[in-house]
């Protein structure tokens, strides 16, 4: 058999890594995940123009995508919007995190459940709440210019993302000694003081963590940008959309591994960030 | 954790923006979109509130019922395929080696950082009657006809624009939401039990079935739900893989709102959308309740 040919010593009962069909499994699983990513990756570099058989080595599918005015646009108008939108999402969801953390009061629970709505509902049925809501009092058809047209999409992008913000906040404020603050408080610190040197420094990570993951949502997002977007505020995805509805060409791929690196590198920062947490928690 | 008569000023100071947030740009948009549901299209944009009762009696008819029906059974196979692959690769990876793990979990749940729009774009380039799953059948198809002399040259199969390749997708892009919770209870499960189990004579596949799975039960329902409702209001990826022949309730909302201009209609929908995965989640509120199990 082959498992015996693999195993060096005899397998155990419940060594269920070290079975084959496990192993193949999990291979097949992350073949099936990535080689379609790698394919894209793959194409992005090649001469061909339709992106059917590998030609050659070139980046001028990047440079193509660099010149490509619309693109570019959109490129920018998803990069502000993910700014503008994590910088209010972390500061409104550190907030409800610390709240939630620190105090209890009558009607939690239905307070954490109304917090979570926008992480709940389907992602549809909120673009187009927000889109009826926006044309209803004007902000999407009135004629406004760049960048404040980018504003609702900034607003929605706020109501998703805060919500994940203050779960992480909560989650790393959990670990906090109380102990410190009353220290802090005991040493003649006002309460403004123990909040700036004390609980800021502790909550950092975390806030860093939510701060990564809500420019990650933000950047991602398709659906609800989609339905709050006019035709002069157009992100990335949305433009990616239209393009990808006319069909498949090398500069998208070009585009697509600009934002594949944008966001990978955003996540392993935010898990670096977050792994000494973990293990400080044990 | 302090009461909040303790200290107001600080409570509401936390309180009041995300408060504010969430009520003016989340609430009170869904209040209109479920007041507009009641009511008739006059113009392009212009909605009549009647209080007509029409648009939900849509919903019913019996094309748009096909359509539900088949959003909720796309959504449930492709909910079942995740789950049969996420619980071995759970298990996988709780039992591999210490310094394995961190590695293997990162690579399972990377793609899920990736832009869904350009993981949905890199499976269409690989789907496409040109592209390469149709190469690497074509290859062995005519490997396998040289065998047999040659009749029958490979053609090209149409992978995309059916329901299958709308499963695929959503099995593509929610697969990381099934393996996360699953293997964090499987991670929390006490392996003793199932040593006891084996021990005591039951074999693998009784032990699965009779301990593990009840004990990972929390985790189970966690990944369905995780999946089942994102799949059942999706709309990007029938949108791309599924083309005009496998439309579902996404769909026919987006159409409602973007090319129709049917807004109490697609309100209606949208809201038949929100009732069920309220329905769904009341459901996993009933089984945790029940099973007073691990809450993930």
């Amino acid at each position: 058999m082959a498992a015996v040919l693999w195993n060096r010593t005899p397998q155990g009962p419940l060594e269920y890594s070290r079975r084959l069909w496990l192993k193949l499994l999990l291979f097949a699983t992350f073949f099936f995940l990535y080689s379609p990513i790698a394919v894209l990756i793959a194409f992005s570099f090649n001469t061909s123009k339709r992106n059917i058989t590998w030609q050659g080595f070139t980046l001028n599918n990047y440079v193509v995508a660099w010149n490509n005015p619309d693109l570019l646009d959109a490129f920018t108008n998803s990069l502000i919007i993910a700014f503008c939108s994590t910088l209010v999402s972390t500061l409104i969801g550190g907030m409800v995190g610390l709240q939630l953390w620190r105090f209890r009061f009558p009607g939690k629970t239905a307070y954490e459940a109304f917090m979570a709505l926008p992480i709940v509902i389907p992602e549809i049925s909120m673009g187009v709440a927000l889109m009826a809501f926006f044309i209803r009092i004007g902000w999407l058809t009135s004629d406004v210019g760049w960048p404040l047209n980018l504003g609702p999409i900034i607003v929605a992008h706020i109501a998703f993302s805060f919500p994940f913000v203050s779960i992480v906040v909560r989650s790393r404020m959990v670990g906090f000694n109380v102990q410190l603050e009353e220290a802090s408080r005991d040493l003649g610190a006002n309460q403004w003081q123990t909040f700036r040197y004390v609980l800021v420094p502790f909550m950092k990570p975390g806030l860093v963590a939510g701060a990564l993951l809500a420019f990650t949502l933000s950047l991602d997002d398709f659906v609800i940008t989609y339905f709050t977007s006019g035709p002069g505020s157009v992100t990335f995805p949305v433009k990616v959309y239209s393009l990808v509805r006319r069909g498949v060409t090398p500069d998208i791929n070009a585009a697509s591994t600009v934002l594949i690196a944008i966001t990978v590198i955003a996540t392993v920062l935010a898990m670096k960030l977050q792994a000494p947490t973990k293990a400080a928690k044990g | 954790m302090e009461s909040w008569r303790d200290n107001r000023f600080v409570f509401w100071l936390l309180s009041l923006p995300g408060t504010f947030w969430i009520s003016l740009f989340f609430i009170v948009p869904l209040s209109v979109l479920w007041i507009y549901s009641f009511g008739e299209k006059t113009g392009i944009t212009d909605v009549a509130i009647t209080w007509t009762g029409q648009n939900y009696g849509r919903v019913i008819e019996p094309v748009y019922l096909q359509i539900m029906w088949k959003s909720l059974w796309v959504s449930a196979v492709s909910t079942l395929i995740c789950l049969l692959l996420a619980y071995p690769i759970a298990f996988a990876i709780c039992f591999a080696p210490d310094r394995w793990k961190p590695i293997l979990l990162l690579i399972t749940i990377l793609p899920f950082w990736i832009n869904l729009l350009i993981r949905t774009y890199a499976l269409l380039a690989v789907f496409r009657t040109n592209g390469y799953v149709n190469k690497a059948i074509g290859w062995l198809w005519n490997g396998i006809d040289w065998l047999f002399g040659g009749q029958h040259p490979f053609q090209p199969l149409e992978l995309l624009y059916n329901n299958g390749s709308v499963i695929a997708g959503l099995v593509y892009v929610y697969l990381p939401f099934m393996v996360l919770p699953l293997y964090a209870t499987v991670e929390r499960l006490d392996k003793s039990y199932l040593e006891a189990s084996l021990d005591l004579g039951a074999s693998q596949l009784r032990t699965l079935l009779s301990v593990t799975v009840p004990l990972t039960m929390p985790g189970i329902v966690s990944g369905v739900i995780l999946v089942f409702i994102p799949s059942l209001g999706a709309f990007l990826t029938p949108a791309l893989l599924g083309g005009a022949n496998a439309i579902m309730i996404g769909n026919v909302i987006e159409t409602q709102f973007k090319s129709a201009n049917d807004w109490p209609f697609g309100a209606a929908l949208s809201f038949v959308l929100i009732y069920a995965t309220f329905g769904i989640l009341a459901l996993r509120w009933a089984i945790t309740a029940r099973s007073k199990g691990v809450e993930f």
